[in-house]
């Protein structure tokens, strides 16, 4: 199996560009990951982060360049899609949508190998267990719905480790929480990281919070402008005079804001 | 007086093929509420006008053609709105107008005046034949096989569409399925209801389990009561005061979601009464 070999990159993205309705919304996008790496692709809104994830999944296609998870290409993933765990941008999710958090929990087990199999008691297990790592087990039967954005995200996070996950995609897992569920959600993030040696891709528009995380930094808009370290993308002093995603960076870093709320 | 109503053959049938069907569609419903498809049940019923012209002019058998129309609309719908170019109420609203023009021009075609036009509109529940019996118990087996087989990646899919993709689950083929579901089980409530109200049955019942449960376990129990209670009564009310059955049925169902609409969930009282459980996000909040 391709995902075994440790030595070879856990992400790989060679001159990936994609476009949608005759724009380009990515060009030339190369960068690795390594195997336990954590990585936060920052950028502005609409600068193309979620697509460049959603690429890598093969949700999209690419209209150049190729692209890799767990030594998979991203457009055929097969059985190494068992192993990565994902959380979509947040959605404004159906409140009265009947599920539990336990419910929401358990369809993260389900792949091509459980259709048509129940799903067995040491698996519900699995999804408590999951539940009381994101220090969510009370909520467990609670609806979905009724849980705080803080609390929502923790469960989203459980559902994508019960695939037992080698690597994560997060995709803005913070935004629109306040800072107390922020820091817990990214504190979370940070032990779970450590204890299953996880490679985490995590996007955000908000570097500030990022930075105290992260092992290296991209920042995209439209194409990939600045790939480093924290500090060294932080005090960058190109940064604002040529890229645009910096704006974001320097207005939150001195309101300490988040610009969206 | 109910027991007089079921001294009829007839009656009997219609009563069968009432709690048939009620079952069928509450099932059907539950993913159609969840995944907000009830404008697209209007759409497909109401296309299939044309499919059942087709028949009626050509002598084909109406109910058969209907199925066809119906379903290749459904599946059409479903692809032209998947690749996005195009809303998926936009779409609706165009097959939905264009396949009840086609039943009409064709229909206009035919000299006299047919009675079956009426039944097909408003549903006929009293002509209930023991062979539309069997065709409705088939389409129930097909559907509730699929529904039962595929029940946890329907329900993940109606949640959560992105990560399911992401996951590997085959969306497309279990929509599409779903939407053939959708498609035939519509074709079997129209000898109910008829045409302009099957689409009820696909929504209402579900919609009334949505508003009483939190849980997808009893809501899918309430929507199932619904549905059956629903269309028997409905046909004993028809029956009571000599009301069309297709009516009958949909009024009551309507009257059942509104009374629905007095039960008052648990989660917004608590909410209302006093401080909500601790979650485990309090204690640091209390530093900050």
């Amino acid at each position: 199996m391709p995902f075994l070999n440790e030595k070879s990159p856990a992400v790989t993205s060679e001159s990936l560009s994609v476009r949608q309705n005759a724009h380009t919304v990515l060009e030339e996008i190369t960068f690795q990951v390594a195997p336990g790496e954590m990585i936060g692709v920052i950028g502005p809104n609409g600068g193309g982060k979620t697509t460049l994830l959603r690429t890598l999944l093969g949700l999209i296609r690419p209209f150049a360049g190729r692209s890799t998870l767990l030594g998979c290409p991203s457009a055929r993933l097969g059985p190494v899609r068992a192993k990565i765990g994902y959380i979509p941008q947040k959605r404004t999710h159906d409140r009265r949508f009947p599920l539990s958090a336990a419910d929401v929990v358990q369809t993260g087990l389900y792949s091509p190998e459980t259709l048509l199999r129940p799903i067995r008691r040491p698996q519900r297990e699995r999804c408590r267990e999951m539940l009381e790592m994101v220090d969510a087990l009370p909520l467990a039967e609670r609806s979905f719905g009724d849980l705080s954005g803080g609390e929502q995200q923790r469960v989203l996070l459980a559902r994508a480790l019960v695939r037992r996950p080698l690597l994560l995609l997060l995709d803005e897992p913070a935004a629109g929480l306040d800072p107390k569920a922020q820091y817990l959600f990214m504190e979370k993030l940070r032990q779970l990281r450590q204890r299953f040696a996880l490679t985490i891709l995590l996007v955000s528009h908000d570097l500030a919070s990022l930075a105290a995380y992260v092992d290296r930094i991209l920042c995209i808009n439209r194409t990939m402008h600045i790939h480093g370290e924290p500090q060294q993308v932080l005090q960058s002093s190109a940064l604002k005079k040529i890229y645009r995603c910096s704006y974001d960076l320097l207005r939150m870093a001195a309101s300490g804001e988040d610009e969206n709320r | 007086m109910i027991s007089a109503m079921l001294g009829y053959g007839f009656m009997q049938r219609a009563l069968l093929a009432a709690v048939l069907v009620g079952a069928l569609c509450s099932t059907v419903a539950f993913f159609v509420v969840l995944r907000r498809l009830s404008f697209l049940g209007v759409g497909i019923a109401h296309t299939a006008l044309g499919g059942i012209s087709v028949g009626l002019v050509t002598g084909l058998n109406p109910f058969l053609c209907g199925s066809v129309f119906a379903l290749l609309s459904a599946l059409a719908i479903g692809d032209i709105s998947r690749r996005g170019r195009y809303d998926e109420d936009t779409v609706i609203g165009i097959f939905f107008a264009a396949g009840m023009a086609f039943g009409i021009a064709l229909l206009s075609s035919l000299k006299g005046y047919y009675p079956e036009i009426f039944s097909l509109l408003f549903g006929n529940i009293l002509s209930v034949s023991t062979a539309d019996l069997l065709i409705l118990a088939a389409v129930m087996v097909a559907v509730l096989l699929f529904i039962s087989l595929f029940f946890k990646e329907l329900l993940a899919i109606s949640f959560d569409e992105e990560a399911a993709r992401a996951g590997g689950l085959p969306v497309a083929p279990l929509y599409f399925g779903l939407l053939a579901a959708m498609a035939l089980t519509i074709m079997v409530s129209v000898k109910l209801v008829g045409i302009v109200l099957a689409s009820a049955l696909l929504v209402i019942p579900a919609a009334t389990g949505y508003r009483l449960s939190r849980n997808y376990r009893a809501m899918f129990v309430l929507s199932l009561l619904t549905g059956i209670g629903g269309s028997a009564g409905g046909l004993v009310i028809s029956y009571l005061f000599d009301l069309p059955s297709g009516a009958a049925i949909v009024l009551f169902m309507a009257l059942l979601f509104g009374a629905s609409m007095f039960y008052r969930p648990r989660t917004i009282r608590r909410k209302k009464g006093g401080e909500q459980k601790n979650t485990g996000d309090g204690p640091l909040y209390k530093n900050i």
